[in-house]
């Protein structure tokens, strides 16, 4: 059947399959940005924004998605630069396979919480595994990025 | 230098972070049939019958494989250079099943659910044979997991399937029985190691699809590209010439993805249909049915004198290949030739064993390689010994390990499934690495222990490390630089970037023989097809091999740029200079960079400049580190904090200091996870309990509390710019790090990993009825 949704501010009337996870059902509309890593709720990969607040793609039905707005990292192309841009000078990029949700999940913070201290940014950032990193180079750019670019 | 050892951000980070379409899967064509495979119920069974029937009737299936439908032609899933010293005894599909996961059948169909179908639709007729599920009773029992024709060794590698033994081995310099017996003081203990799992983020994935010439293209998040196109064309039948491999981005390896997964069934379904197909593994998949570290018990005896003069180290190795016999011999040898050497002037020493087969989930490379396993063995044992020597284990380290300008007889000795290579230590820098980090963690007012007012203990404990810089005279890695005009360049490696970064500290090594921006040269790696051959991101080999390789295809590019730039300004070539942009000759004449290209591409002399140059090892100089940690205890209950990890590492120059940080860190959380908590469970029967997320868990950022990482002064000269390897070294000081910090806060010493809650807590309960009784 047709859903509608908001998908990055823009309004789109995609199919979607019986029981089909959000995940699932923006890959196959090649949302590529939303990776799959894990057979259910236990990797963070899959982060997307629904209704601005970071929610597991992979534990959401695309059906519940009608009506609502849906953010990845494609429509917050402004602040992923800036997140980018930290992650860069930190050296916390790696294989990049997390990252696009650890963004969306920096972004939601930020806007929360703007003061976020490194241990609050440990605390928010828990689920979102990283096997590459030693997560210490992401909590330098996420309190680069949070303090507007200073470390 | 201006671009190397300098803060570069990794050229690819903002397009992968801003989602732009780069792994493997993010490149499958749309309606790729989606390949599924039917795993075993059973740790050992033979096939005695099987019904496709039905699943071959379900609509949207398109083929159904089997044993009796695929080519039978043992192979080694191993992605190492040929001839491997791995076993060929693999087929793609088997009458016998090895372990719980492993491959029955695959079905292709139009999308998952009918895959999904037609898996459950397929009829195994079993008979179920008796597993052998303990590495310690694997050799002669009763079962015989490989009892079938056609496996081969390549070489002699010690492998007699007939006693489930997949390769073996042995060495000794000196006389170790004597020398242990003159030595005022002995230490012998048995050390346990477990299956840990690689949980890279992305899981190994596949696609397929005939070309518009016809040809197999291949996309896959291999660590090993051009290995992979080979084992194909074997295993296939099909002409080398007729496959193209592409390792796009791939999410993180750590010797995972050193190997042939999916991608044996999807090109098959590929050739067969002749449609396009995909894999994606499920997360129990990749615990299951990938690969996973092999365990090993480890038998070490270590003598000294009462002066504190190590004199013999004998150490034996029983080793866990699981199902299939895959790096089971180098793997193995890197647990001797990769971290006894740190201790080089002993007068004897013994290292041998076996690699046995079990019906478990086959273990393969993973980053450290056998050094991890034997590290925690070794540098426990070392503390060990100190205590009852009643020497300082700080001092007896600085007095016995290995030092710039010295050597050891193993490196000759010991190679990677062959006989090594001899070499002087040209850097070795541990005695600072050792120094800086007593400072660092402040250890002379920590060690060994202190008792906190809430009844808490902090303890600290340390490790040595050593590893290696890719394999001499076997790891070949190439580079071509393409000059375009405005005179940018193309920089295309066979070296494959897995997330460490080898794409960017490439292209800077280029940059600064070039003169210019990373900006201006534009790196493409790992394309079987259009970029020069490598044999992949394995063995610490990238910056080393892969680096020198770049450097001298720089050199040359530069050398050809000189020339044209003589020829166009009329002079020789002797008298002009080139800083980068412009040429300038002796009496001040210019061209630029950007001139003398578009005169080459459209003006005069026009020709198209390009360079090609290879490197292959005649060493592989060792990195260096000291490990650290400071842990606060409970000593109700053995929990525990991480309070601190101290890295010291010499890496020769690090070509980008960030990234090479990151290297550490990443390896040294890993290693803590393998340290205390990823633990590996099996039922009775065999099926691994610990196959997801929930039951096996990774180091979060939780996990700990601090990380504080150096880098030492030093340049190797055989290296580009001074650089050795990075990437495996971080991962080896956890355990044995740990286990001492552990030992010094409680008097519990624990010699199987992973050091955790439980066996902490048995361990001082134990100890609690000692004293009491």
């Amino acid at each position: 059947m047709k859903i509608t949704f908001m998908l990055n501010d823009r309004k789109v009337t995609w199919d979607a399959l019986p029981g089909e996870s959000l995940l699932d059902f923006l890959r196959r509309h090649h949302v590529v940005s939303v990776k799959k890593g894990c057979d259910g709720s236990t990797c963070g990969v899959c982060t997307v924004l629904m209704n601005h607040k970071p929610v597991l793609a992979c534990t959401v039905l695309a059906m519940r998605c009608t009506g609502e707005h849906i953010h990845t990292v494609e429509g917050l192309a402004d602040e992923v630069e800036k997140i980018s841009e930290a992650f860069g000078i930190e050296g916390a990029d790696q294989c990049g396979f997390c990252n696009p949700g650890i963004a969306l999940s920096l972004y939601a913070l930020k806007r929360e919480n703007s003061n976020a201290e490194a241990s609050e940014i440990r605390q928010y950032l828990e689920g979102h595994l990283c096997r590459c990193s030693g997560y210490q180079a992401q909590v330098k750019a996420a309190l680069r990025y949070i303090g507007g670019g200073q470390s | 230098m201006k671009v190397v050892n300098q803060y570069v951000p990794s050229v690819d980070g903002k397009g992968i972070m801003l989602g732009r379409p780069a792994f493997t899967d993010d490149l499958a064509e749309p309606n790729s049939l989606i390949v599924k495979v039917l795993r075993s119920p059973h740790a050992f069974a033979k096939i005695k019958g099987i019904d496709t029937k039905a699943a071959e009737a379900l609509e949207g299936v398109e083929l159904v494989l089997t044993h009796k439908n695929v080519p039978q032609k043992a192979f080694t899933r191993a992605g190492q250079g040929y001839p491997e010293p791995s076993p060929h005894d693999k087929f793609i599909l088997d009458r016998y099943v090895r372990y719980v996961g492993d491959e029955v059948a695959a079905v292709a169909a139009v999308d998952e659910k009918t895959a999904e179908e037609a898996l459950r639709l397929i009829e195994v007729d079993y008979e179920v044979l008796e597993p052998v599920l303990d590495l310690e009773t694997a050799i002669d029992h009763s079962s015989v997991i490989h009892p079938e024709e056609g496996i081969r060794e390549m070489f002699p590698i010690g492998f007699e399937p007939k006693r489930n033994i997949a390769a073996s081995y042995a060495m000794h310099v000196g006389d170790v029985d004597e020398t242990l017996k003159s030595c005022d003081q002995v230490v012998r203990e048995t050390f346990y190691t477990q299956a840990q799992a690689h949980a890279m983020m992305e899981p190994h994935t596949v696609n397929a699809r005939m070309d518009y010439q016809n040809r197999l293209l291949i996309y896959s998040s291999t660590q090993t590209p051009f290995h992979v196109r080979r084992i194909l064309s074997q295993a296939l039948d099909v002409p080398i010439s007729r496959i193209r491999v592409i390792k796009p981005r791939v999410g993180g390896g750590f010797g995972g993805k050193q190997a042939l997964h999916g991608e044996m069934l999807v090109a098959l379904t590929t050739l067969r249909t002749r449609k396009p197909a995909k894999m994606v593994f499920s997360r129990q998949e990749v615990f299951e049915s990938s690969y996973s570290r092999h365990p090993m018990r480890i038998d070490i005896a270590l003598g000294a004198m009462k002066d504190g003069t190590l004199k013999a180290m004998d150490c034996k190795i029983l080793s866990d290949t699981g199902a299939y016999g895959e790096h089971a011999l180098t793997v193995f040898m890197v647990a001797g030739s990769k971290v006894l050497p740190l201790y080089n002037k002993v007068d004897a020493v013994r290292f041998g064993g076996q690699v046995v087969y079990t019906n478990k989930t086959p273990a393969g490379a993973y980053r450290g390689y056998g050094a991890i396993q034997g590290n925690f063995a070794l540098e426990s044992a070392i503390d060990m010994l100190c205590e009852q020597l009643e020497i300082d284990p700080i001092q007896f380290r600085q007095k016995n390990m290995i030092a710039e300008g010295e050597s050891s007889p193993i490196f000759e000795i010991m190679g990677e499934g062959t006989e090594g290579t001899a070499m002087t230590m040209e850097t070795c820098k541990l005695d600072t690495c050792v120094q800086r980090g007593l400072e660092l963690i402040d250890w002379h007012n920590k060690y060994p222990r202190r008792i906190l007012p809430n009844g808490r203990i902090k303890s600290v404990g340390m490790a040595i490390a050593m590893q290696g810089s890719g394999i001499p005279y076997i790891d070949m890695g190439a580079a071509t630089i393409k000059l375009n005009d405005d005179g940018f360049y193309n920089l295309m490696v066979g070296a494959t970037d897995i997330g460490q970064g080898s794409d960017t500290i490439l292209t800077q090594i280029a940059a600064e023989v070039l003169m210019t921006t990373v900006d201006r040269v534009i790196v493409y790696s790992s394309d079987s097809d259009l970029t020069p051959f490598d044999t992949g991101a394995y063995a610490s080999s990238t910056t080393y091999v892969s680096g020198n390789a770049v450097l001298a295809t720089a050199e040359k590019m530069k050398l050809m740029l000189l020339e044209e730039a003589a020829k166009a300004l009329g002079c020789a070539r002797e008298s002009v200079r080139f800083d980068g942009q412009v040429f300038t000759t002796d009496s001040e004449e210019t061209i630029t960079l950007s001139q003398l290209s578009n005169r080459l591409y459209y003006n005069e002399d026009q020709q198209q400049l390009t360079a090609t140059a290879s490197y292959v090892g005649t060493k592989s100089p060792p990195p260096f580190m000291a490990g650290l940690i400071e842990i606060d205890l409970d000593p109700e209950t053995g929990e525990f904090d991480i309070v601190d990890y101290v890295s010291v590492v010499d890496c020769g120059t690090a070509i980008n200091p960030k990234l090479a940080i990151g290297q550490i860190e990443g390896g040294i959380v890993q290693g803590l996870g393998m340290a205390h908590f990823e633990d590996v469970k099996y039922t009775k029967q065999g099926r691994l309990i610990t196959n997801d997320f929930l039951t096996y868990k990774i180091p979060t950022q939780q996990s700990v509390k601090n990380l504080q990482t150096e880098i030492v002064h030093s340049y190797e000269a055989s290296g580009p710019f001074g650089a050795k390897s990075v990437g495996e070294i971080g991962i080896d000081t956890p355990p044995a790090a740990l286990a001492n910090a552990v030992y010094h806060a409680t008097g519990v010493r624990i010699t199987s990993l992973p050091i955790t809650a439980e066996k902490r807590m048995a361990g001082i309960t134990a100890k609690k009825g000692e004293q009491q009784s």
